[in-house]
């Protein structure tokens, strides 16, 4: 089998698991699919914090704006959001809706908190990203603070009661089932347009600001720009990712769900760094290990979870920084498409024409 | 002939410390033109305030006619008019061809351009330049793992890559190898003549800056203490009391 094929095999076989999977493990639908959206938290984290060099601690801001964004559409279709939350989830025989309905909201919510998260990522960008090194991660981290704040305390979202999205109507059936797919599909996108984004120019151009922006700059590259727009395709997908996210978990808190900088907003590092930062497969490999780890002892931990989680991340940050896939880099780097050893097999004149 | 650049009467100051007094050059479109002077004297800074690394107190800086003396570093590289470090800067995360293939001109660039794919022409220019100079077996190399003479090679042949109109390069013999400066110095000469770039020249090594210049200004303590061929240059009294009280 050529590269290719075993490439083409590899992608078909993991699209099979994905959509068996819900068939194969029923009772982990919930998970796996949040499984997935870990993925694609793991996945945007990365584009900027592993290939670009920019630490944000503050991405669960494009995650809770679309969250909030997606599923007060929803509800704002069909009725007056302010009379709905003032309801606080109650009233499921008042606010009904049917399946065109729902499809409908859904079909809008989400790409209208793709394109509110990507607003907030291009306004808040042009401040924070003009900052370097740890300010940055500072400031990103100031900002999830102050978003879930602010959610917290407007009552036209449900203010700190937090927010019921949309009852589905019973056509539905299982609701984790249903969401399971929306969660794949959009970790499958991510995941081919940022195989796809590294491939391009801008792809080496983030590199290029990670390894040394002064230099970047000095030859003509309009690194704001370039950040800005990386922050930008990272919020998008985030945006739809809180979409689905708020919708999976029924209920939607301004601290716990939507703007979770203690929960979301780290893991999403921590994933990315586990697997590799900076490689397409390592966010992904990083999410799977992650949320397996995390399912199979979260419940023996009994309240020791963050206590553990902290541990976990003292220890990769401080032991296995290069994380899976950077490891395995440095072991082998030929397999990676890197030499160590000059290749003295010609000049350009005969290999390049 | 046409000055490229015009430099008149250019100051910056740190704090107390007087780099730049008072500075006035021209570098001449196609030349090659040198800027020496001990150490500290100054030569850095002059060319960190012509590329808009740092707002200079007084005076003016023209590219080709154009007032640069407030444009952004970006917006300057953007005109053609580049510059490499003394430290050396490359992308050590990246391979040499990496290196090579972001550093091609942005000069008519908009950010959508950067969503192609990588095209088959810029690769061959990539491996062609970096056979240039001499670094084409290591193209697949991290860029950082390379020697600093290496890098400063590289760092070369990413200039050119860029086709600036006016390269400055802050002493590229440095951490050459010396049994390499020869060759060097003709891969500089070529890159003035094929390419037809203007080059402005920081060097130490006095042997390679004869050699190469048609032109040098000499700098001290921030002034400009004498300009000339470089024969005037070398013989000036001036000068060698200035590279002489140096030591
Ligand atoms: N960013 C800075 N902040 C403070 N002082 C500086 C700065 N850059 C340069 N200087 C000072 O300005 C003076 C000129 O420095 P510069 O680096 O331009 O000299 P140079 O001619 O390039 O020297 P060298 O031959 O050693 O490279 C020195 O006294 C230096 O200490
Ligand atoms: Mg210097």
């Amino acid at each position: 089998m050529s590269d290719a094929h075993k490439k083409l095999a590899g992608r078909l076989a993991i699209l099979a698991v994905g959509l068996a999977a819900p068939f194969l493990f029923p009772a982990y639908q919930s998970q796996m699919a949040e499984l997935w959206l870990f993925v694609v938290f793991a996945l945007t984290w990365d584009l900027a914090g592993g290939q670009m060099g920019y630490n944000s601690f503050g991405n669960v801001v494009f995650l809770g704006i679309g969250m909030y964004a997606c599923v007060l559409t929803q509800v704002g279709l069909l009725y007056d959001i302010g009379i709905y939350n003032g309801a606080r989830g109650g009233g499921s025989a008042t606010f009904v809706f049917d399946l065109p309905h729902y499809l409908e909201g859904l079909a809008l919510g989400l790409p209208v908190g793709a394109l509110l998260a990507a607003l907030a990522a291009a306004v808040l960008g042009a401040f924070v990203l003009g900052m370097r090194g740890h300010y940055f991660a500072i400031c990103t981290l100031g900002l999830g603070v102050a978003a879930g704040e602010v959610a917290n305390s407007w009552e036209w979202i449900g203010a700190g009661s937090g927010m019921v999205p949309p009852t589905p109507p019973q056509v539905i059936g299982d609701l984790s089932r249903f969401y399971y797919y929306f969660a794949f599909a959009l970790a499958a996108v991510t995941f081919l347009v940022l195989g796809w984004l590294y491939r391009t120019r801008f792809g080496l151009a983030i590199n290029a600001i990670r390894d040394d922006e002064d230099k970047a700059e000095a030859m003509g590259l309009q690194t704001t720009r370039i950040k800005v727009a990386a922050w930008v395709i990272a919020a998008v997908f985030l945006g739809v990712s809180g979409g689905i996210l708020g919708n999976l978990k029924r209920f939607i808190d301004p601290i716990d769900t939507a703007f979770s900088g203690a929960t979301f907003g780290v893991w999403m590092v921590l994933m990315a760094i586990l697997g590799g930062k900076g490689t397409l497969w390592g966010p992904v490999i990083g999410a799977v290990l992650f949320e397996v780890i995390k399912e199979a002892t979260w419940t023996y931990l009994l309240g020791w979870q963050r206590v553990a989680l902290g541990l976990l991340i003292v220890i990769i940050v401080v032991f296995f920084p290069q994380g899976i896939l950077g490891w395995l880099r440095e072991r082998f780097p030929d397999r990676f498409g890197r030499r160590v050893e000059a290749d003295l097999s010609g000049t350009a004149e005969e290999t390049a024409r | 002939m046409t000055a490229i650049l015009k430099v008149a009467g250019v100051s910056k100051a740190f704090g107390g410390v007087q780099a730049n007094r008072n500075v006035s050059l021209e570098v001449e479109a196609g030349r090659i033109v040198g800027l020496i002077g001990p150490n500290g004297s100054g030569k850095t800074t002059l060319f960190s305030s012509i590329v808009g690394y740092h707002p200079i107190d007084e005076g003016s800086i023209r590219f080709e006619g154009q007032e640069i003396s407030r444009l952004r570093v970006v917006d300057i590289a953007r005109l053609g008019l580049i510059r490499t470090f003394q430290q050396t800067r490359i992308y050590g995360g990246m391979t040499c061809v990496e290196n090579m293939l972001i550093s091609s001109s942005q000069r008519d660039a908009r950010l959508l351009d950067l969503f192609q794919a990588r095209s088959p022409e810029r690769e061959e220019r990539a491996g062609d330049l970096l056979d240039f100079v001499g670094l084409y077996p290591k193209r697949k190399l991290e860029a950082g793992s390379l020697s600093f003479g290496q890098q400063k090679l590289l760092e070369f042949a990413m200039a050119l890559m860029n086709q600036p109109k006016m390269l400055m390069l802050d002493e590229p013999t440095a951490g050459i190898n010396p049994t390499l400066i020869n060759g060097l110095i003709d891969r500089l000469k070529r890159a003035n003549e094929q390419f037809g770039i203007t080059l402005f020249v920081i060097e130490h090594n006095m042997r390679v800056i004869m050699n190469l210049a048609e032109h040098i200004y000499c700098l001290a303590h921030g002034e400009l203490l004498a300009d000339g061929r470089p024969e005037e240059v070398q013989n000036d009294p001036r000068v060698l009391d200035a590279y002489l009280g140096a030591h």
